[in-house]
């Protein structure tokens, strides 16, 4: 028989918050000091690509926001999906926690990628490549699942549709992806394309595989503070709640 | 006894009934399928009064124009496919009812498809005289359309189950679909353009083809999921 109870304790804001709590100076510390650490490794001791120059330095933030846009989309689809299926007030929660981080860091690896896109293809924004015009789209997904839930007054109700609405979103990515890679390469003329990341030199690689995991951890502690949001929203009339706070407010 | 009733009564029989009653009040209000039509005709209008009357640019910009057309004026009458029935509380009933739900839900979508988006794909001949499309397109245009609208009433039917119970479904309605009709307009300008150029049609339509094959199979799962949260609020 498997334990279940880690499980269980999940479902439990009181424990989720003081578990948080506990855990996020040191995810939150680690995240900040590793992004620092990466960026100053990239920024300052790579060498510099030969066909790009220091413009390519942009990686060590524009890869790392885009992997784990991407995986935040994932997270909240199956938050959605534990939300349907268990009915947890949690799993609502962390939909609505993971939601603006996930569309923020869509947002700057947009941003992030135009600003590389310049110096390297000439334009900051091109439709030729697929990648772009998904991340677009992704980026909308995200600000539609935020509409959705903001537009419903019982705050139940407006989990469960964006929860439907995300795992939709999950089965239309691949989908998607798909037909703009094709409507991307059919219009494409070969001269864009852009192989830096499978041909990458494993002194450029280093900081980036530290940067990766450090956007992952900051990814978590930012959803961490979104939950305690969530979680003061939502359990505002509970008892463990208004004495946790009047404990922090005498100290 | 009431089971055995039940059992007896075929499984099509949801469909069948619900198909003809939305059909019948459909055909009493005229503009439930003259507006889609008018507006899309007033938006090509629009749309070439703004590029401008050279055919030859007209004739580049086809495909595009008609698929986006197309894709809004489903959009704009979608909010009405379940927001009566939810209003007068026979929405309620369905969902309480015995009968199987995907039945009644396709028997909606493909009642309200028949009334906006068929009109859209009969008006073909129009678009092609507005739009300067060569007449050996027009088949392969209609066939894309056909395929397309029902498509897009599928998807367009999630967002309306999800906004049902909101006062201000229309515009929520667009955000959340138009992400999703993004293959549907690459397949489909796609299959346009090739059916103009008179290249061969076949992988854009196979594309668009599977498209509703997978809408039809998954989207009603969404739809019901959609209606019973908003039933409940």
């Amino acid at each position: 028989m498997a334990n279940w109870q880690w499980f269980h304790r999940l479902g439990s804001p009181k424990w989720l918050t003081g578990t948080m709590d506990r855990w996020l100076p040191w995810i939150l510390g680690g995240g900040v000091a590793l992004l620092l650490l990466s960026s100053i490794w990239g920024l300052a001791f790579t060498p510099p690509d030969y066909k790009q120059g220091n413009s390519f330095r942009i990686i060590y933030i524009h890869v790392p926001t885009a992997v784990v846009a991407l995986a935040a989309y994932y997270v909240m689809a199956i938050a959605g999906a534990v939300s349907i299926i268990w009915r947890m007030k949690v799993a609502d929660m962390a939909l609505r926690a993971v939601a603006p981080v996930g569309a923020a860091l869509t947002f700057l690896a947009l941003v992030t990628g135009a600003i590389w896109g310049k110096p390297t293809w000439g334009a900051y924004w091109v439709w030729q490549d697929a990648r772009l015009t998904s991340m677009l789209i992704l980026f909308f997904l995200y600000l539609g699942i935020m509409a959705l839930y903001d537009a419903y007054q019982n705050r139940d109700n407006g989990s469960r549709a964006a929860a439907i609405m995300a795992l939709v979103g999950t089965v239309n990515i691949p989908i998607i992806y798909k037909s703009v890679d094709w409507w991307a390469s059919l219009h494409q003329p070969a001269s864009i394309k852009f192989t830096e990341e499978t041909t990458i030199a494993s002194e450029m690689l280093q900081p980036l595989m530290l940067a990766i995991p450090a956007m992952y951890l900051f990814f978590i502690a930012a959803v961490m503070l979104q939950m305690r949001v969530q979680i003061a929203r939502s359990e505002k009339r509970s008892q463990w709640l208004q004495e946790l706070a009047r404990t922090r407010q005498q100290k | 006894m009431a089971a055995e009733i039940n059992s007896e009564k075929p499984v099509f029989a949801i469909f069948i009934a619900l198909f003809r009653r939305d059909l019948k009040v459909y055909f009493r209000y005229r503009g439930s399928w003259l507006n889609p039509l008018i507006f899309v005709l007033l938006v090509i209008t629009l749309f070439t009064l703004g590029i401008g009357p050279d055919p030859a640019v007209l004739a580049s910009h086809t495909a595009g124009i008609l698929w986006v057309v197309a894709l809004l004026g489903i959009l704009l009458s979608m909010d009405a496919l379940f927001r009566a029935d939810y209003d007068d509380g026979s929405l309620e009933q369905l969902m309480l009812s015995a009968d199987p739900l995907y039945l009644a839900i396709l028997a909606k979508v493909f009642a309200h498809w028949l009334v906006t988006g068929l009109p859209i794909v009969l008006a073909t001949p129009l678009y092609a005289l507005m739009l300067n499309i060569p007449a050996q397109a027009l088949p392969m245009l209609a066939i894309g359309l056909f395929i397309g609208t029902g498509v897009l009433s599928f998807i367009g039917a999630i967002g309306a189950a999800l906004t049902v119970s909101l006062r201000s479904g229309g515009l929520l309605i667009a955000l959340l679909t138009l992400p999703l009709y993004v293959p549907v307009i690459i397949f489909g300008s796609q299959f346009v353009q090739s059916a103009i150029e008179g290249w061969s049609t076949m992988p854009s339509l196979s594309m668009l083809a599977g498209l509703l094959i997978g809408a039809m199979a998954l989207a009603p799962l969404a739809i019901i999921g959609g209606l019973r949260l908003s039933i409940d609020g």
